[in-house]
């Protein structure tokens, strides 16, 4: 495809997801209480977004990613919450 | 799909479908005994084949204790003994779908049990991928693992649910990789075309996950779909959602379909 095309196919799709992420963090701000690790991350990830280096999915993911590489001593939970922090080890 | 209505059958097989391949996953809660599991190993390979029949479509299955389940050693221990009972059911694919969860030292080891019942009884392997932020650490665990024994073929091993920062490893390590269409936690169709178009369209497949969460059953046809609308050739589409799974999945004598 060339730009144009990606452009006339996802441009709608992307403005709307945009202003979806735009409204969540108006919301965020709106409430009381302050960022925790997830906001955090979700800001830094953000930034990922204006570089003009390539793979930016790929960076973005790898910002809410679990860094580290020793298997954890014991499961404490089942699910996983969208970015790592650090005191889980 | 023993987590879905008879209604997703139908539409998968209006759109198209021709056969569903179904791992022993969570049932959202977890099993009190291998009992249990008994139970639940022979409704995946005695009765959904005979649900899907109904609606035309062949069903096959992959057994294992879920990663989600694995921190109990002793349990899958059990459970894991159980398997090579089923193994020469007609349906049964193989060992899946196993891998890690939360990235812990019993998951690990599981998983290395697991791998050991594959390369014992010559099976094909499907690997899950952790979700979210325990993806990245989890595959570079799992292809440890795999590497480290020398009785695995990579050729025989589809590792799922990779996403952009996990596609390449696994491809470079040389095994196949699946994306898996899912709404929230994994890949949209858009992505997983934007993968194929970056990493090409060997060792590499589409799959929906068809669970208890928020799924669509027809992700992959719909996904069959949007690569047409950008043009992709009707050779490049059939490779990808029908032919690369037949040819992997075909090292299974026992699959067999068109």
């Amino acid at each position: 495809m060339t730009r144009q095309q990606v452009l006339d196919l996802y441009f709608l799709d992307a403005r709307h997801k945009l202003i979806e992420i735009a409204a969540f963090l108006d919301r965020a701000e709106r409430a009381t209480g302050k960022d925790d690790f997830r906001l955090k991350t979700f800001r830094t990830a953000l930034g990922k977004l204006s570089s003009r280096q390539k793979e930016k999915a790929k960076r973005v993911l790898l910002t809410f990613s679990d860094p580290t590489t020793k298997p954890l001593n014991k499961a404490e939970a089942k699910g996983a919450v969208g970015a790592w922090h650090s005191r889980q080890g | 799909m023993v987590s879905r209505v008879t209604d997703d059958y139908e539409r998968m097989a209006a759109a198209g479908c021709e056969v569903v391949c179904e791992p022993a996953f969570w049932a959202g809660f977890d099993r009190s005994s291998a009992a249990g599991f008994y139970d639940y190993f022979r409704q995946l390979s005695e009765h959904e084949p005979k649900r899907a029949a109904k609606f035309g479509l062949k069903h096959f299955c992959w057994l294992c204790i879920n990663p989600k389940e694995a921190e109990d050693v002793k349990l899958a221990e059990e459970v894991i003994a159980l398997i090579p009972e089923f193994l020469d059911q007609q349906n049964v694919l193989g060992i899946g779908e196993i891998g890690l969860n939360k990235n812990s030292r019993n998951e690990l080891k599981v998983l290395e049990m697991h791998v050991d019942l594959a390369a014992q009884h010559d099976q094909l392997i499907l690997v899950h991928t952790p979700h979210l932020e325990d993806k990245l650490k989890g595959t570079r665990l799992i292809l440890d693992v795999l590497k480290s024994d020398r009785r695995i073929r990579a050729d025989r091993v589809i590792i799922d649910h990779v996403e952009e920062h996990t596609v390449g490893l696994v491809l470079d390590a040389g095994f196949w990789a699946g994306m898996t269409l899912y709404p929230e936690t994994k890949c949209t169709p858009a992505r997983a075309i934007d993968i194929l178009e970056t990493y090409g369209k060997e060792r590499i497949w589409l799959n929906s996950a068809c669970d208890w969460g928020v799924s669509d059953p027809l992700a992959v046809p719909k996904t069959a779909v949007e690569m047409k609308k950008r043009g992709h050739q009707a050779t490049m589409i059939d490779k990808v959602v029908y032919q690369n799974p037949k040819k992997f999945l075909g090292q299974c004598g026992k699959f067999k379909i068109g």
